[in-house]
C-alpha cells in the first residue's frame, strides 16, 4: 500500500519507514535512561544500542554519536560550537555558498559575534569549488550533497585542505544519508551533522558526529549527558527508529540506487524541452534527486500545476509562511529561471514515476505560458 | 483569502456552490516573516494561517503566492510617488487594479481558472448593459468605491459571493456557524503596509522631511512645516499658524504644492469644489453612452463619502464632473467614482480641481 502516492519531496521529508514507525510503537513504557535504577538501565540499553547502530551505519564510534532534536539543531551545535572553541585569534569561517538555510542563518549569527564569514562559490552545475585558503581561519563548512540540487559536493578536496591547514570541518550530510555512501571516520571531517527524516525515520532526531579530538563548546547546559556536549534526556524512541530507517535504507542502498536512478532518468527525459535546464547533468549527484530550471516560468506555478496532477513536489525549500523565496543556490550557480526539485525515495513506485513523467511536458508547458 | 472572515465565507459559499476552488493567499509584505503587531494590518504570517485553517476546514488545497515585488512597484511605490507629487492615493483601490485583479487574475486564468472569488462587499451581473459592477446589499459595507478601477475583462472573471449579504454581521455569524475560528477576527481598516496606523510617520520615514511654508491664498507665508505630504487638503488640525487669519475664522489646507513645498490655507468656503476632473479613467464594464452631451450621475470621492448628484461630462481627455453642490475635502490622487443608481459606471483619479471663487469682502 502507499499512503502518500505521487510523492516527490523525500528531499524535504522522507515518510516514516513502516519498520521503524513498528520498532518505535512496541517499545513501551521507558523509564528515563540516565536514572540509575535497573528500569533506568533498560532505557540505557536500548539507547546506547541505538546510538551503536546507527554509528556502525555510518563509520563512527559509538560516543561520536550526539543525538540531537534534528539537523537543524546539528548543524547549529557543530559550527557554533566549533567557533566557541576556536583558537584564539582565528575568526574566519569558511563556507560554501550553497549550504542549507541552518548553515547559512548560523553563519550570519556567528557574524555579529565577531566571525567574517568567507563564501565559496560554484559551478552553474552547483559543483563547489575547490581552489579553498583555509589559511589560519577557524573552522570551515561544506556540504556532502546540495539539499536543493542533489549534486555531490567535493568534501575530499575540501577535508584535505582543512587537513593541511589544521583547521575543523564540519559537513552537512543530511541530504547525503542514506542516498549515498557516508563514512565519518573515513571523511576526515570534524563533525558531521545528520537527521533522521530524511531517510524516513521520525522528525526530531538526528546527530552531530564530533571526532574525539574535537574541540566542541555545547549550547544546551543541564544535566551534561552525552559527554556533556548535549543535555537533556535521551529520546530512546527518536534513537530506535533513526537506527532501524537507517539500517533499512543502507541495505538497500545499491538496489535503490539502480531502481531510482531509471525513474531519474525517465524524469530527466520528459523534462528535456526548449526553456528546461537540468541541473547537474554530467555531476555526480543522488539517485533520487532531479533538479531543473524552467526559463521564463513562475515557480509557484510549477509546484501548482503539479498538485493539479495529484503529485507533490518543490521549488527548493519553503519557509514557515509557505511563500516560495528565491533560491541562493539557484542564484549561485549563476542560472536564471524558476526552480523545480522532484525528489525520490524509498515510497516512490514505478506508477509515481509513470504519472510524473506523463505530466511533466505539459506541466512545464503551462508554466512557460502562464504570466 | 487573506485570512479575514470576508474571504473566508466567501470560499466556503463558492465551495458550496460545487465550484473546484482553490485558496490563495497574496503574500504581499517584503518581509515574509513579519508577525502581527496589532489586530490590525493583513498579510502576516498569523493571517497566513488563518486562512490556512479555513482551507483546511472547506477540504481546498491552499497556497501562498508571493506578489510582494508587483505589490512594491504597482502599489506601495506609486503610494509614495503620489505624495511626493501632492496628491492623496488610495492604495486598497491600487491594490485591485493591478494586484488582486491583474497580477493574481492572469496567473488563474492562465493556470485554467475561470473566476476569482473575493470577499469584497460589491456585486457583478449580467445586466441591460453586458457585465455591470454594482453596490452590495450591505450599503454600510459596499466596497463599490474600491472596486469601480475594474474594466471589463477584470470583471467577466470577478466573482463577489458576498454580494447580497444584508449585513456584515450575518457574515460573522455565518462563520462562526461553519465552525471558522477567526469568526470574530477584528476587521482591517488600516492601510495593511502600515500596520501602526501612522501614515504620517510613515511617509517621513521614506520621503523625508522637506520644510517649507505655510501661505495663505494671496500668497503670505503664514507658517512653516516639515512636510507637505504630511497634509491632508481639508485638514483643520495641527497646522501651526502662528497668528490667526485677519477675519478671525479657522483656516484649513486648501492646496498641496509639493514642487515649491508650499502648503496652502485658506477659509472653510474656499474648501468648496465646483468641478473635479483627470484623464486617468476607466470603465466598469461597457463604457457609457451619451457622455460627450453629459450625464446626471452620482459621485463618490473617497472611500467612505456619500454620493452626491452630478454632472458628467467627457472633454477630450478628461472626465469633468460638476457636483450640484460644492464639494468638501476633495484630494486629488483619489478617485471620483459615478454612478447611475447603484451601478459603477465608471472612475477617474482626480488630477484636478476647480474651487469656488474666494469671496470678494
Amino acid at each position: 500500500m502507499n499512503d502518500l502516492p505521487r510523492y516527490f519531496d523525500h528531499a524535504a521529508t522522507s515518510p516514516l519507514r513502516e519498520r521503524a514507525r513498528e520498532a518505535m510503537l512496541t517499545l513501551g513504557p521507558l523509564a528515563n535512561p540516565a536514572s540509575t535504577h535497573r528500569a533506568g538501565q533498560r532505557a540505557s540499553a536500548l539507547l546506547e544500542e541505538a546510538r551503536e547502530r546507527i554509528a556502525a551505519c555510518v563509520d563512527a564510534h559509538p560516543t561520536e554519536v550526539v543525538l540531537l532534536s534534528g539537523g537543524t539543531e546539528a548543524v547549529n551545535l557543530g559550527l557554533k560550537g566549533l567557533w566557541l572553541s576556536r583558537n584564539q585569534g582565528r575568526d574566519a569561517v569558511v563556507s560554501a555558498a550553497i549550504e542549507h538555510a541552518a548553515t547559512m542563518d548560523s553563519l550570519e549569527w556567528l557574524e555579529r559575534q565577531g566571525a567574517t564569514v568567507h563564501t565559496v562559490g560554484c559551478s552553474p552545475d552547483s559543483v563547489t569549488h575547490t581552489d579553498v585558503d583555509l589559511g589560519s581561519a577557524a573552522m570551515a563548512t561544506i556540504s556532502w550533497a546540495n539539499n536543493e540540487t542533489g549534486v555531490l559536493q567535493p568534501v575530499e578536496p575540501w577535508a584535505a585542505a582543512a587537513d593541511e591547514a589544521r583547521v575543523p570541518l564540519h559537513v552537512d550530510a543530511i541530504a547525503a544519508l542514506g542516498h549515498v555512501p557516508v563514512a565519518f571516520r573515513a571523511s576526515g571531517a570534524t563533525c558531521m551533522s545528520i537527521a533522521a527524516h530524511k531517510v524516513g525515520g521520525p522528525v526530531g532526531a538526528g546527530a552531530l558526529l564530533v571526532s574525539r579530538a574535537a574541540k566542541l563548546t555545547p549550547l544546551l547546559h543541564g544535566g551534561g549527558q552525552q559527554r556533556g556536549l548535549r543535555s537533556g534526556t535521551g529520546d530512546v524512541a527518536g534513537a530506535i527508529g533513526f537506527a532501524v530507517a537507517l539500517e533499512d535504507a543502507l541495505a538497500e542502498l545499491e538496489q535503490e540506487r539502480l531502481r531510482l536512478s531509471a525513474f531519474a532518468a525517465r524524469i530527466r527525459e520528459a523534462a528535456k524541452r526548449p526553456g528546461v535546464r537540468i541541473t547537474g547533468e554530467t555531476a555526480e549527484r543522488l539517485p533520487g534527486t532531479v533538479h531543473l530550471t524552467v526559463d521564463g516560468a513562475n515557480a509557484e506555478a510549477l509546484t501548482f500545476l503539479l498538485d493539479g496532477f495529484d503529485i507533490q513536489a518543490s521549488n527548493g525549500s519553503a519557509c514557515t509562511a509557505g511563500v516560495v523565496q528565491e533560491s541562493h543556490v539557484v542564484r549561485a550557480m549563476g542560472v536564471s529561471g524558476a526552480p523545480l526539485r522532484l525528489s525520490m525515495g524509498w515510497s516512490t513506485t514505478e506508477q509515481d514515476a509513470d504519472a510524473l513523467v506523463k505530466a511533466l511536458p505539459d506541466v512545464i508547458e503551462r508554466a512557460r505560458a502562464s504570466r | 483569502m487573506s485570512g479575514g472572515v470576508d474571504s473566508a465565507v466567501a470560499a466556503a459559499r463558492a465551495v458550496d456552490a460545487g465550484h473546484d476552488v482553490v485558496g490563495v493567499h497574496l503574500a504581499l509584505s517584503r518581509m515574509p516573516g513579519t508577525l502581527r503587531t496589532g489586530a490590525r494590518g493583513c498579510c502576516t504570517i498569523e493571517d497566513s494561517m488563518d486562512a490556512r485553517r479555513v482551507a483546511t476546514a472547506l477540504d481546498i488545497p491552499y497556497y501562498v503566492w508571493d506578489f510582494s515585488e508587483r505589490f512594491q512597484a504597482d502599489v506601495i511605490d506609486d503610494f509614495l510617488s503620489e505624495y511626493a507629487e501632492g496628491r492623496t492615493p488610495n492604495p486598497c483601490l491600487r491594490c485591485n487594479e493591478k494586484i488582486k485583479f491583474e497580477a493574481l487574475l492572469d496567473r488563474a486564468v492562465d493556470l485554467g481558472f475561470d473566476k476569482v472569488v473575493t470577499g469584497h462587499y460589491a456585486r457583478v451581473d449580467d445586466g441591460a448593459n453586458g457585465i455591470e459592477l454594482h453596490r452590495a446589499s450591505d450599503e454600510a459595507k459596499d466596497q463599490s468605491y474600491v472596486l469601480a478601477v475594474l474594466n471589463e475583462q477584470q470583471l467577466e472573471h470577478c466573482w463577489f459571493p458576498l454580494a447580497d449579504t444584508p449585513t456584515k454581521e450575518l457574515v460573522r455569524q455565518e462563520a462562526e456557524q461553519r465552525g471558522f475560528a477567526l469568526a470574530r477576527k477584528p476587521d482591517s481598516h488600516d492601510i495593511c503596509f502600515i500596520p501602526d496606523g501612522d501614515t504620517r510617520g510613515y511617509l517621513n520615514e521614506k520621503l523625508g522631511t522637506s520644510p517649507g511654508e505655510i501661505v495663505d491664498q494671496e500668497g503670505e507665508v503664514v507658517g512653516e512645516h516639515d512636510g507637505a505630504h504630511g497634509y491632508t487638503v481639508g485638514q483643520r488640525k495641527g497646522l501651526r499658524i502662528g497668528r490667526p487669519a485677519s477675519d478671525g475664522k479657522p483656516r484649513f489646507v486648501l492646496e498641496l504644492r509639493p514642487k515649491e513645498r508650499q502648503v496652502v490655507v485658506g477659509p472653510k468656503e474656499s474648501l468648496g469644489v465646483t468641478t473635479v476632473a483627470g484623464e486617468r479613467i476607466s470603465w466598469a464594464g461597457r463604457r457609457p453612452e451619451g457622455l460627450e452631451d453629459g450625464l446626471d450621475v452620482h459621485v463618490q470621492i473617497r472611500a467612505h463619502a456619500d454620493p452626491v448628484p452630478a454632472f458628467a461630462t467627457l472633454e477630450g481627455e478628461e472626465l469633468v464632473i460638476r457636483p450640484e453642490d460644492p464639494l468638501f475635502g476633495v484630494a486629488t490622487g483619489q478617485s471620483a467614482v459615478i454612478y447611475a443608481g447603484t451601478r459603477v459606471l465608471g472612475q477617474v483619479t482626480m488630477d484636478r480641481t476647480e474651487r469656488v471663487e474666494p469671496a470678494t469682502v
